[in-house]
């Protein structure tokens, strides 16, 4: 996959901000994503039209189990997250719903990328390329079943 | 192996795991409410519709029970909605043991676990929310999924699982007077952070522990998702052997540390040591000790959640409001319907009312900022719920500092952030 990049240069961002505890009730996919990152960023929706690529700290999706929170990305065109880390339920909602890839980085490659650089991902070669700076980075390889359930698209579609 | 390791163990049929295996695993109980049961019908209508699956019968409807606690009462015609939906689901695949708002027992889903006796000492359970690792208390392997995993679970009986490191925390003796359970856990979040216990086990044992309550305990699980983790986990004893066997659970498998049980870390605490605690804005981290930030003028005090609105965190609550006048909006909201009555019955509820306080129905309602008592701009919030991100109790500029019961109490009265100590 193939595109932009938001940053968030900051640990912990939270499932309350990325999906609002009052949207609980939507479970429709596009009206969540109109309200993916409210409570964190109101340009959200501006960016989000032109990047697909998430690049943050640790601990990414901290707090609640909803679903809702990769959805509402997802659903606003988000294909990829890279973080220092990530909470594990959102980590693993992203995996089994098929919603998006949650992809941690280490700190230089952290670093390194800045809002609107163009990125590259090759998840079967476990490498990331910014084509905006002519960098290449390390891409963690997924653990074993994780990679299966990615490439089955998602938990259902995967038999073991 | 510990005693999370062992439950998982018997429940994928290895005879030995450790940190780090991957393995499918025998669920022995589910539960789902009204967001994620919603979220597990809408699941399964896409695999339908997609053609992955035609989804006839679950599992085992029997291992099932469902609550609606999140947006009940009804708020608007949309979580109406989802409430006759979840009635329709369960009637279609036979589920049993759904508890509805208005027809006897219900409430929150983690305190309905204990309170009816849904899951066993040694039993694997996952619920459609985080808070689930709250019934590890009871020494069963508790966790929080998302609903695909929940709808995975129902239809399948198993789901995968990475065998978590685990974190031991030592309690050595008794708390202090004024200090509760959740001054006890508030401490080792701050210490830790809330990463410290990410994807690993957190299990608490020790003097201190033996000598808590079973809802004590609770509330140390209850807020390990605080701190990330995985599951909170205590081995069981006679004390939850007769909470449950007093709620008709009568068959049950134990199951205990092995004598060689491995912990990545272990971290000691004296109680004696301990003292009454805030988490402040915005984090369940950021914590300070109640007399070092006392005088924080507040709008609400809020008593209410699967974390903060058992029996006994009413009780610490009524003895500090008794015969006492609240000075700012104060909200008691009992996790269950059991939990209202038993506080009914013993005069809890006459001496919350007497001091000003409302009583409200048990919902998950103002804890997630969803209904029922949101905060406005720049309001300023007591509460012993589990959670103070920005806008987790209302609008986004509004700040909550997460306490005990009793500090909740003693600020109710005083207007200002109070140690109970010093009422």
């Amino acid at each position: 996959m193939r595109g932009k990049v938001i940053k968030y240069a900051q640990d912990n961002i939270d499932t309350d901000v990325i999906l609002p505890g009052p949207y609980l009730k939507l479970h429709e996919h596009t009206e969540l994503a109109e309200h993916a990152m409210e409570g964190l960023d109101p340009e959200f929706h501006t960016k989000v039209k032109s990047a697909n690529i998430i690049v943050t700290g640790n601990n990414f999706g901290c707090g609640s189990s909803r679903e809702h929170a990769p959805i509402a990305l997802s659903a606003s065109g988000i294909q990829a997250v890279l973080a220092l880390s990530f909470a594990r339920i959102f980590y693993r909602n992203s995996v089994d719903g098929a919603y998006l890839l949650p992809i941690e980085i280490d700190e230089e490659t952290y670093s390194s990328i800045s809002e609107n650089d163009e990125l590259e991902i090759d998840t079967n070669e476990n490498s990331i390329k910014n084509v905006t700076k002519n960098q290449s980075y390390p891409m963690k390889p997924f653990p074993e079943l994780i990679k299966k359930i990615i490439d089955a698209g998602g938990l259902f579609r995967y038999s073991e | 192996m510990n005693i999370t390791e062992k439950i998982i163990a018997k429940s994928s049929g290895k005879p030995k795991l450790e940190p780090g295996d991957v393995v499918f695993a025998k669920v022995d109980k589910v539960m789902l409410h009204d967001v994620s049961g919603p979220g597990v019908i809408k699941t399964f209508e896409k695999l339908e519709n997609d053609g992955v699956l035609k989804i006839d019968k679950l599992f085992d409807p029997s291992m099932i029970w469902v609550t609606e606690d999140h947006f009940v009462p009804s708020v608007d015609k949309i979580s109406a909605q989802n409430i006759t939906k979840l009635s329709n689901f369960t009637s279609k695949f036979g589920i049993k043991k759904h508890f509805k708002y208005g027809m006897g027992q219900y409430g929150i889903c983690h305190s309905m676990s204990h309170e009816e006796g849904l899951v066993a000492p040694g039993e694997l359970y996952v619920g459609g929310d985080s808070h689930t690792n709250t019934t590890g208390a009871l020494g069963a392997f508790a966790c929080g999924l998302g609903h695909t995993d929940i709808a995975y679970a129902i239809l399948k009986g198993k789901l995968w699982f990475k065998i978590p490191e685990t974190l031991y925390f030592k309690l050595n003796g008794k708390l202090p007077d004024g200090v509760m359970a959740k001054d006890y856990i508030l401490k080792i979040i701050g210490d830790i952070t809330t990463e410290g216990g990410a994807g690993k086990a957190m299990q608490f044992g020790g003097s201190g522990i033996s000598d808590m309550s079973v809802e004590s305990r609770l509330t140390l699980t209850n807020m390990t998702t605080e701190a990330g983790a995985k599951n909170g986990i205590i081995e069981p004893d006679q004390k939850v052997f007769d909470y449950i066997e007093k709620r008709g659970l009568t068959k049950y498998e134990p199951v205990f540390d092995d004598d060689d049980a491995q912990y990545e870390k272990t971290f000691e605490y004296e109680a004696s040591e301990l003292e009454p605690l805030v988490a402040k804005p915005f984090s369940p981290d950021n914590v300070s000790v109640v007399r070092e930030t006392t005088g924080i003028e507040l709008d609400k005090s809020y008593i209410g959640s699967c974390t903060g609105a058992k029996y006994e965190d009413l009780l610490a609550a009524a003895k500090i409001l008794k015969g006492k006048t609240v000075k700012i909006r104060t909200e008691v909201l009992p996790a269950t319907i059991s939990i209202y009555k038993r506080a009914t019955q013993d005069g809890l509820t006459q001496i919350f009312l007497e001091s000003g306080a409302v009583v409200g129905p048990p919902t998950c309602g103002a804890c997630c900022g969803a209904q029922m008592g949101v905060l406005d701009k720049d309001e300023v919030c007591v509460s012993t719920t589990n959670r103070n991100f920005p806008g987790r109790m209302g609008h986004i500029e509004s700040k909550t500092y997460l306490a005990s019961p009793l500090v909740a109490a003693a600020s109710a009265v005083t207007g200002k952030l109070t140690d109970p100590r010093d009422l």
